[in-house]
């Protein structure tokens, strides 16, 4: 198969069905999942059996049915995250470029400051001091990574606004929500979609490790990376129930990173771009 | 003349971001609902008390007063006091940071001969078996949690073959060795964790330089590809080298968090986890402003001394 006159890696085949497949068990989670994602069936911390196929966790609820339900949470709030992540960042990013200097400078150096800090820091900041939700660890996280996607849009954008077609319709008298919309967006949007693909990647994970700190989804909702900080303590007792979930935001991990790394070969962006801290 | 104005101007914008940093971790604090008081004393607070213990934390004075209260009180090296335990915040944040650094330093000497070593390999015999190895490896660290790979290590190496503890215990007093025993798998993670960007970024500064035509000349004249590689190549691709270097350095000693608490390691980032549970906002403050300084002083580093690698950078910089 042929996608943009280029021949589909394997990879990108592999990166496909796996996301395909974690979209199908977080879309059905309910008719997926052998039993209730509360349901005590077990002892604590049993091996996996043929009953429970990958055994069960700290107080014996089924390892394979949380994982089928927590996904749902994992994914689901990466996603809504990345998606205010992107619409901060790219509507800043663009614009910073199609308006005035001004307004580009001042963006431009509070995004300065932000990027001087690592996001987990300020990050734990922010919950210090208004404590842990789902609510106010998306908007956290998306304001903080949006000033990584600001710099990408804004690079991608001012290439953009030096064309003449944006000057043409600029003299036709088009507003700056016309130049944005009809302009520039149309022919920035290839690596946008890239960029989507890497930053769902680093909110996952990052949600993945404030959870496993226990700050981030709070119980009764199972999501992956609390599951490894309830189960953390079966390792010392030489059980493998953490490695499930882990294991999971792996998986999930490589399979966004594979699709997006063929992404960016299409579109020829250097591979590893938004391997940044 | 140069080279001593580009690094005084540079560090000087490192402190100017720094200072605009430590606004930002103080003026944070301002966003809570009610202030520190109430927050302190909960609920169920009498207005007496509330009115004490905000003259006691110097609640009364307007913000900007407090701020540099703060950082005047902090360039004398006293942090405040933990609202959970009411010591001193340096006194238990030093040896903190010590542990912190030595886990980060034994990690980085792992880590940087390994990576470098391993990309400019990968850039010499590119498209080999081991070049596919290393991007894999990459692909790898991108993707896996850091509490993964901690506990794979954990299970393999302290579980299954019992070669060392899963916990990274250590006290005053521990002997050296006694002490590098116990952080080996902590550093082996946070070695796994950096080494790939810093090899995939070493490999591609190299071999970005090896498209440039006096590369070409030089394998016209017959040279090997790696000397060509190591003599003609490389000087020109150490800039970006260096820099990616230290900015990993950096990721180091902020990335410890999730292993410090993996591990039970009594580092800073253990230290800021506990204290966002508790709510214990100086603590807080002090941790970040520590991170803060240690991030931003080696990335500022890292521009100094990738620009004394590199003359164009500094003229580039001058204009």
């Amino acid at each position: 198969m042929k996608i943009a006159g280029r021949k589909v890696p394997f990879t990108a085949y592999i990166g496909g069905v796996i996301v395909v497949l974690a979209l199908i068990m977080i879309l059905f989670a309910p008719w997926i999942a052998p039993y209730p994602q509360t349901k005590i069936v077990g002892g604590v911390w049993d091996t996996p059996n043929p009953h429970d196929w990958l055994g069960t966790d700290s107080i014996g609820r089924d390892m394979l049915s949380r994982l089928i339900y927590g996904g749902r949470t994992s994914v689901s709030i990466a996603l809504i995250a990345t998606c205010l992540t992107m619409i901060i960042g790219v509507g800043l990013g663009f614009v910073a470029a199609s308006t005035s200097k001004l307004v580009d400078n001042i963006i431009s150096r509070v995004v300065d400051i932000l990027l001087a800090m690592p996001i987990l820091i300020f990050g734990l900041m922010v919950f210090a001091v208004l404590g842990t939700s789902i609510p106010i660890m998306i908007i956290t996280i998306s304001v903080l990574e949006s000033t990584r996607v600001f710099r990408l849009a804004r690079a991608v954008a001012m290439n953009i606004t030096v064309m003449d077609y944006v000057q043409v319709a600029r003299l036709r008298g088009e507003g700056i929500g016309w130049v944005i919309f009809r302009e520039i967006l149309p022919n920035a949007l290839p690596p946008l979609v890239a960029e989507f693909g890497l930053r769902f990647c680093f909110t996952f994970l990052f949600i993945a490790s404030l959870s496993f700190l226990g700050l981030g989804i709070q119980p009764p909702a199972a999501d992956w990376g609390s599951m490894v900080h309830d189960n953390a303590q079966a390792i010392a007792f030489g059980g493998y129930a953490p490695l499930f979930p882990a294991g999971a935001i792996a998986i999930v991990t490589i399979g966004v990173n594979l699709v997006v790394d063929w992404l960016l070969s299409i579109h020829a962006l250097p591979a590893g771009a938004g391997a940044e801290i | 003349m140069g080279i001593l104005r580009f690094i005084a101007a540079r560090a000087a914008l490192g402190v100017l971001t720094l200072f605009a940093v430590s606004i930002l971790l103080y003026l944070g604090t301002q966003l809570l609902p009610g202030d520190v008081a109430s927050a302190l004393l909960g609920q169920s607070a009498t207005p007496d008390a509330l009115a004490v213990l905000r003259a006691k934390l110097g609640l009364n004075e307007p913000a900007y007063l407090r701020y540099l209260h703060w950082l005047w009180g902090v360039l004398h090296g006293n942090l405040g006091n933990s609202l959970t335990t009411g010591t001193p915040i340096a006194g238990e944040l030093m040896p903190r940071l010590i542990n912190t650094l030595f886990l980060a330093g034994y990690a980085a000497i792992i880590a940087v001969p390994l990576a470098v070593g391993l990309g400019i390999l990968s850039a010499i015999r590119e498209g080999s078996l081991m070049d596919r190895l290393a991007s894999i490896l990459s692909l790898a660290a991108i993707s896996f949690p850091e509490f993964f790979v901690s506990y794979i290590l954990i299970v393999v190496f302290a579980s299954q073959l019992g070669w060392l503890p899963s916990l990274a215990t250590v006290y005053d007093g521990m002997g050296f060795w006694d002490r590098v025993d116990a952080t080996t798998l902590p550093a082996i993670t946070l070695t796994l964790v950096v080494v790939a960007h810093m090899l995939r970024m070493t490999r591609t500064s190299t071999l970005a330089v090896m498209s440039a035509p006096y590369v070409e000349t030089a394998f016209l004249k017959g040279l090997s590809r790696s000397r060509v590689v190591l003599s003609h190549a490389l000087p020109n691709a150490l800039a970006p080298i260096i820099n990616v270097v230290a900015i990993n350095l950096a990721y180091l000693v902020v990335g410890v968090v999730v292993v410090e608490v993996v591990f039970v390691y009594p580092g800073v980032g253990q230290l800021m986890v506990d204290a966002v549970t508790k709510r214990d906002l100086p603590t807080v403050q002090a941790c970040g402003l520590v991170f803060a300084i240690v991030f931003i002083g080696l990335n500022t580093i890292a521009d100094i001394c990738s620009a004394l690698a590199n003359p164009r950078l500094r003229s580039r910089k001058r204009q």
